[in-house]
């Protein structure tokens, strides 16, 4: 019988506080095939591995059980203990009397001490059936594929490129550079937005290893991390058929931007019947010097300068009720720069910010709005805009002042609204055929919100700027860059690892009948092409076990939890103690 | 097209012109208003002020009555309207209210009909094309504007957006197809202020002759409303405004369009006389 | 936001009320809750927008807008707002509902204030809307429906307010809108009990 060792760990008091462990190692020191059973304070630190690794080289162990915390926290921790110790890691399993035990049954201690015994005999009964396992190699395909030219895009194609690697940089319009290319300048310094992408666009067309296609869009995504097959839609030439081609790529970047809250929405401001009231990225082209006006400040209604402007921040955010319920980020600090600017392009005429609250978080920024108040007198009045109407040529602009709670009008020549930051047009459809997340507003979800923010829940699609959450061009940047390494960190091994608990089939049971194949939510399965067999795809197989449900033969298994350890295990459960 | 009716207090006093407007226009039109019987005062403003159970209660017999009827009830009143759309939202929105007011009337609710207000039936159950086909003398060259006011169109969680509440276009639409040239103003939704008519005229003055020189400067020859509370207010509060806007309810329009007997008697009982001017527009 | 929360909120501002001693207003931690029971309206979702005050059409009159009216009940600040005009000069239009970023139906927060300053004994301060509100009902419980000539008689009595709109009101009279005699209905019996059911205080 293989030889089996026991490391109860008291995580402090999180176990020891309501389990009692010693009476558990007790209890374990004669259960069959158990050579060892004990306990110690932190089993995850130096010592605890140590007494791990030192146990398996004495008594000759064969199996370890760690009864401690969910194998999510420390699994790898243990596993890699006994690989240094000489143990095959699949050998080694965790029992969590922590989450499963100590912390759900702290009212009753007698009752989690027998729970915790239980627990890991039937952990002891499936290491004994446990095989030793080797890691599975995949091949990696060093080429990334950028979803998107804006400036998100631009970056990480940049720093791909530079690294070594290919990169095919698709864009769905006919131009590179996204929002970006549309501002006139930047806060906090008022830079031309043009030339911060030019340098950007320069790098990019002078790399001869990023291949740029335009009113491009990706038609589909198969395969997985390092051998992603994607078919890309071209569009034809003065409305012509589309042409389509397929390359490979080992990871995928989405950068594909954001929209915005389109002003019909804002019945209150006139729902876009007013020319007079405008977004803020149109009034940011009557700034831009490469745009309609020439960077002349006109209102659209009859080409005036306008010596009155309302800005209307919170246009759609922070409105659960009729829009959308998130801080869009950005507004408050275009509209301190775009009333500035319209100050010093009009000096005699008056700019007033209609704001909630002002979040300028961000070196510089604080600064930057208070010069806006005080260097350029703009006037922020704090409260929101209940209604906008065209009267004689004037946008009237009903608001209220915060110190009297009174309510204010401004008869303006020109409102600016700064609409809520929302996600690119069709994100949701995109989403689905790369198979990754989208939060419930249709912004890609990130895998952990803290400590991994740029990789998606998929292995291999990484995330860049506003297609992930509303943030500025430092932040894009800075995310762009970071996915960019993620992605350099991926192809700088030379070939990838995955794990091998996951499905294989049995060719001896399996009848073809194929109901596997539907069954798998990951694509994993297919059929011999002349065995008539059902085949796993082990890089797509994640170990969900669908296919071993789906299966009337039994011939679908899991690695390591075959039926054989299960009905082990249930038997070591509902035995009496 | 069969409705219950339910015309409220008004519609028998102060604004009796808009009464007999009502009902003339819709048996012009085909559409048979069944009065509830012995209906009741909804409550309007002061009991939803001062007492919340008598604020549904009071229309809630109303609603258990016009059942009899098995059709929609019809209310051209604003402010009914949005007290019958409170009571109605109550009654299906929680049932431990609705168990209460069943075995307070002895009735079950049986919810098939809904509270609407006389325009939306006017506007939306009625085409265009139908209600034009019908016009005897088109209301060429009025210039009109729109009057909602507050409780026609608001709150949408209680209207169920049957217009649009910063936009609606109902009555605009209606009185194309009666070959009016309504005009766009700004004042169509600003609320008169309703129940402070006679407590606080001070204030209603003001609100009611913002919106009354609103139509002047729209160079509107008359304002055209669909609420008694509205149009009281509007007419009677133009001291020191020049020119007068008349002030009427769209179903008098709809009887000029229509051609029907006996208007004379309607706009006898303004105060700003529409008369002259539908004389000037040879509409009289 | 928690009970909590709001609690370590009223905490806080009665430490500041305690350092400023003499002028400032006793803090209610139970107002809140209370109002919120009674307006079956989530007064804590307020972020103080102001959005409905800039568009209430009676905010101008009004001591307190109504986005004040909700800023002082998050702040316990019961005696300010059953004294206040704000709540008696809302005319109730659901404008502010229709626009608040939170749902917030201000106007019955203030319907809520005003049974509530009766129930407890606060002399109204626009105590000719009241009376007015009274006549109406008074009106509904004699008749079953409004009749304008009693109601408008027994108003100008009880207010003290005999001479306004006096011309406007024999207008009205002369075009035959105020009929003399009441409309009474046959189901009187059920509007007096809907009458009798009323809770205590709000007579």
């Amino acid at each position: 019988m293989k030889r089996i060792g026991v490391f109860i760990c008291h995580c402090g008091i999180n176990i020891a506080g309501t389990v009692d462990v010693k009476r558990v190692a007790e209890a374990l020191k004669d259960y069959p095939g158990v050579v060892l059973a004990t306990d110690y304070m932190y089993m995850c630190s130096d010592p605890g591995q140590s007494l791990i690794r030192q146990s398996i080289k004495e008594q000759n162990l064969e199996g370890v059980v760690v009864a401690a915390c969910s194998p999510a926290m420390h699994e790898v921790t243990f596993r890699k203990a006994s690989a240094q110790a000489g143990l095959n890691p699949y050998q080694t399993e965790i029992a969590n009397i922590r989450e499963q035990v100590s912390w759900v049954h702290q009212d009753d201690k007698e009752a989690a001490t027998r729970k915790a015994i239980e627990h890991i005999k039937t952990i002891v009964e499936k290491v004994k059936y446990n095989e030793s396992l080797i890691p599975l190699s995949l091949s990696l395909v060093k080429k990334a594929l950028v979803i998107g030219g804006g400036i998100a895009g631009l970056q990480a194609a940049i720093d791909i490129a530079t690294a070594g690697y290919p990169v095919v940089l698709v864009e769905r319009s006919d131009r590179l550079g996204g929002h970006v290319g549309k501002l006139s300048g930047v806060y906090v310094n008022f830079n031309a937005a043009r030339d911060l992408l030019e340098s950007k666009l320069q790098a990019v067309q002078e790399n001869p290893r990023i291949k740029v296609f335009l009113e491009t869009e990706v038609e589909e995504l198969g395969g997985y991390v390092g051998n992603f097959t994607a078919k890309l839609k071209h569009r034809g030439d003065n409305g012509g058929e589309p042409t389509f081609s397929e390359h490979t790529f080992g990871a995928v970047i989405v950068a594909t931007g954001h929209s915005l809250r389109p002003l019909s929405k804002f019945g209150e401001y006139g729902g876009g019947r007013y020319p007079n009231v405008i977004d803020a990225l149109t009034f940011e082209r009557m700034l831009a010097p490469d745009g309609p006006t020439g960077g002349e400040i006109r209102r659209p209604s009859d080409g005036q300068v306008p010596r009155q402007v309302v800005f209307v921040q919170c246009a759609g955010s922070r409105d659960p009720e009729h829009h959308m319920p998130y801080c869009s980020k950005i507004c408050c600090m275009y509209t301190a720069k775009q009333a500035a600017l319209y100050r010093q392009r009009v000096p005699d005429g008056q700019a007033y910010v209609f704001y909630i609250d002002i979040r300028s978080q961000g070196r510089d920024y604080e600064e930057f709005v208070q010069s806006a108040m005080t260097e350029h007198d703009v006037l922020y009045v704090r409260g929101k805009v209940a209604r906008l109407y065209e009267e004689d040529g004037k946008v009237i602009a009903w608001g209220a002042d915060t110190l009297t709670g009174k309510p204010v009008e401004v008869q303006a020549d020109l409102a600016v609204l700064a609409t809520a930051v929302m996600p690119a047009e069709g994100a949701v459809e995109l989403a689905q055929r790369l198979r990754i997340a989208t939060d419930e507003h249709g912004f890609f979800s990130e895998a952990h919100p803290k400590l991994r923010p740029v990789e998606s829940l998929t292995a291999g699609i990484f995330l860049a700027g506003t297609a992930q959450a509303p943030k500025d061009i430092p932040e894009t940047v800075a995310q762009a860059s970071a996915a960019a390494a993620k992605v350099l960190s991926l192809f700088s091994q030379r070939e990838l690892v995955a794990e091998p608990t996951i499905a294989y089939v049995d060719e001896e049971l399996c009848s073809g009948c194929g109901l596997c194949i539907p069954a798998c939510p990951y694509q994993a399965r297919a059929m011999h092409p002349w065995k008539h067999k059902a085949i796993v795809n082990e890089a797509l197989c994640q170990g969900c076990g669908a296919c071993v449900v789906a299966c009337p033969n039994k011939a679908c298994k899991l690695r390591n939890l075959t039926p054989s350890h299960v009905l082990a295990m249930m038997d070591a459960y509902l035995a009496e103690v | 097209m069969k409705y219950s009716y339910y015309p409220g207090c008004t519609l028998h006093s102060t604004a009796i012109e808009y009464g007999w407007s009502t009902e003339a226009v819709c048996e012009a039109l085909g559409i048979d208003l069944v009065e509830i019987e012995d209906w009741n005062c909804c409550g309007a403003s002061s009991a939803h002020s001062l007492d919340p159970h008598l604020a549904l209660a009071l229309p809630t017999r109303d609603l258990m009555r016009a059942q009899a009827v098995g059709a929609d009830i019809v209310m051209p009143c604003a402010a009914c309207y949005g007290r019958m759309a409170a009571a109605d939202h109550k009654m299906r929105s929680d049932s431990a209210w609705r168990k209460e007011m069943e075995a307070e009337f002895q009735t079950e609710y049986i919810g098939a009909a809904r509270p609407r207000t006389l325009v939306d039936v006017l506007g939306n159950d009625l085409s265009p094309e139908a209600l034009a086909a019908k016009v005897k003398r088109p209301l060429n060259g009025l210039r009109t504007v729109s009057y909602y006011g507050c409780l026609l169109i608001r709150p949408p969680d209680l209207t169920n957006r049957w217009d649009d509440p910063e936009h609606p276009v109902v009555m605009d639409r209606i009185l194309k197809a009666l070959g009016a040239e309504p005009v766009q103003w700004a004042h169509a939704v600003e609320c008169c202020g309703a129940s402070l008519a006679l407590d606080r005229a001070d204030v209603v003055t003001v609100l009611s002759g913002r919106i009354v020189q609103g139509a002047n400067d729209a160079e509107a020859d008359c304002i055209v409303c669909a609420c008694p509370l509205c149009q009281a207010n509007l007419d009677s509060r133009q001291k020191g405004i020049s020119p007068k806007v008349p002030v009427l309810y769209i179903t008098e329009l709809m009887g000029i369009a229509l051609d029907l007997p006996g208007r004379s008697k309607w706009f006898a009982k303004h105060l700003v006389d529409p008369r002259p001017m539908l004389r000037r527009k040879g509409l009289e | 936001m928690t009970t909590g929360a709001t609690a370590s909120l009223s905490s806080a501002v009665r430490t500041s009320a305690a350092s400023t001693a003499g002028n400032a207003q006793r803090v209610d931690p139970s107002f809140l809750p209370t109002v919120e029971a009674l307006s079956h309206e989530n007064i804590r979702r307020c972020y103080y927008c102001l959005k409905c005050t800039a568009g209430c059409p009676t905010a101008y009159a009004m001591d307190y807008g109504p986005a004040h009216v909700l800023k002082l009940v998050q702040l316990g600040q019961k005696d300010k707002v059953l004294q206040s005009k704000a709540i008696w000069m809302c005319v109730g239009c659901e404008t502010c509902w229709t626009r608040c970023p939170n749902g917030i139906a201000a106007g019955h927060v203030m319907d809520a204030l005003k049974q509530m300053a009766l129930r407890e004994g606060y002399a109204p301060a626009e105590r000719r809307v009241l009376v007015l509100h009274r006549q109406f009902l008074t009106s509904i419980r004699l008749f079953g429906r409004v009749h304008e000539l009693s109601m408008l008689a027994l108003y100008k009595l009880l207010s003290g307010d005999l001479f306004t709109d006096l011309d406007l009101g024999a207008r009205m009279f002369l075009r035959g809108k105020i009929p003399i005699l009441p409309e009474r209905i046959k189901g009187m019996s059920k509007i007096q009990q809907l009458f009798a059911k009323r809770p205590r205080g709000q007579e």
